[in-house]
């Protein structure tokens, strides 16, 4: 039987491992998978809040979209700043970048 | 086996595989096989929402990360050392304080469902939820959705404009230096 509680221990799986991810890793595009993990786990929560505890209301998937779309950004973002700092810097992972400025 | 039991099962199967496959984002030699293990998490994902009546948001989450999973392949495989995993790779810091917050986060999250009281409300015509949500996509919620519009297109410009080689103040691969205030240090430089 699913339920609402097995859901957000599935979703608070994959937060937590999305954490340990973003916390952990050094290469950016590594970190870069750990906060999608947890954006992952957020949608998963959030429409398993909708299924059992929202009577079905569409608003509850229309914000399920907009994460979504944060998370599309976060990544489309994400690369590019990758790209950029690669450039300019050579750098690949967080510990060759001491300063934000030049 | 009746329905119920089959969405059942395969609900934690999917639960399963998207911890199992997430986990291992984290723990393959191969930047490319991390790729396609967290493209196997999200698509475990979109199986249970798919499983929950979220039939529409469940498909797009499987058609999105495709995409961008593979995207990541190529910036991996542009930038990244050892994309193919032909050496061990172990890349981390702070290691133990990630471990226990993430072990924090999750006892956090999952105590949250025995904790609370939440109101039992489920949806009983999960058969119309993808009509419900065209409906509130194009009605109530058309601003929200066309703001999500504006900004993905903000991003792309925005990615555009960061990533050009050539830079605010000049080639990219020289850094960024902005000109000086004083018209003289600016002559001197």
């Amino acid at each position: 039987m699913i339920t609402v509680e097995f859901v957000l221990i599935v979703a608070g799986a994959l937060f937590g491992v999305g954490v340990y991810g973003a916390l952990s890793q050094q290469s950016f595009v590594m970190l870069m998978m750990g906060l999608e993990l947890m954006i992952n786990g957020a949608i998963l929560a959030l429409v398993g809040f909708w299924a059992f505890s929202a009577g079905g209301n569409p608003q509850g998937q229309m914000l399920a979209i907009v994460f979504m779309t944060v998370m599309a950004v976060e990544m489309a973002i994400g690369f590019t700043l990758v790209t950029n700092v690669y450039r300019v810097r050579r750098a690949d992972i967080t510990e060759k970048l001491r300063r934000l400025r030049g | 086996m009746t329905d119920a039991l089959v969405a059942d099962v395969l609900f934690g199967a999917f639960a399963l595989g998207s911890v199992i496959t997430g986990w291992r984002v984290f723990r393959t030699d191969s930047m490319m096989r991390a790729a396609f293990f967290l493209l196997a998490s999200f698509a475990a994902v979109g199986g249970m929402l798919v499983i929950l009546g979220a039939e529409f948001l469940g498909m797009v989450l499987i058609l999105m990360m495709a995409g961008e999973m593979l995207v990541m392949a190529i910036v991996m495989v542009m930038f990244m050392m050892n994309p193919a995993g032909l050496n061990p790779m172990w890349m981390v810091h702070q290691h133990r304080v990630a471990v226990a917050a993430g072990v924090s986060s999750f006892l956090a999250i999952a105590s949250l469902g025995f904790l609370v009281d939440f109101r039992e409300d489920p949806n009983v015509q999960p058969e119309m939820a993808t009509v419900e949500l065209g409906i509130e996509l194009l009605g109530d919620s058309m601003l929200v959705f066309q703001t999500a519009g504006v900004l993905l297109l903000a991003t792309m410009i925005g990615a555009v404009a960061i990533a050009s080689s050539r830079g605010r103040f000049g080639a990219a691969e020289e850094g960024s230096e902005e000109p000086a205030l004083d018209p003289e240090d600016r002559a001197a430089s």
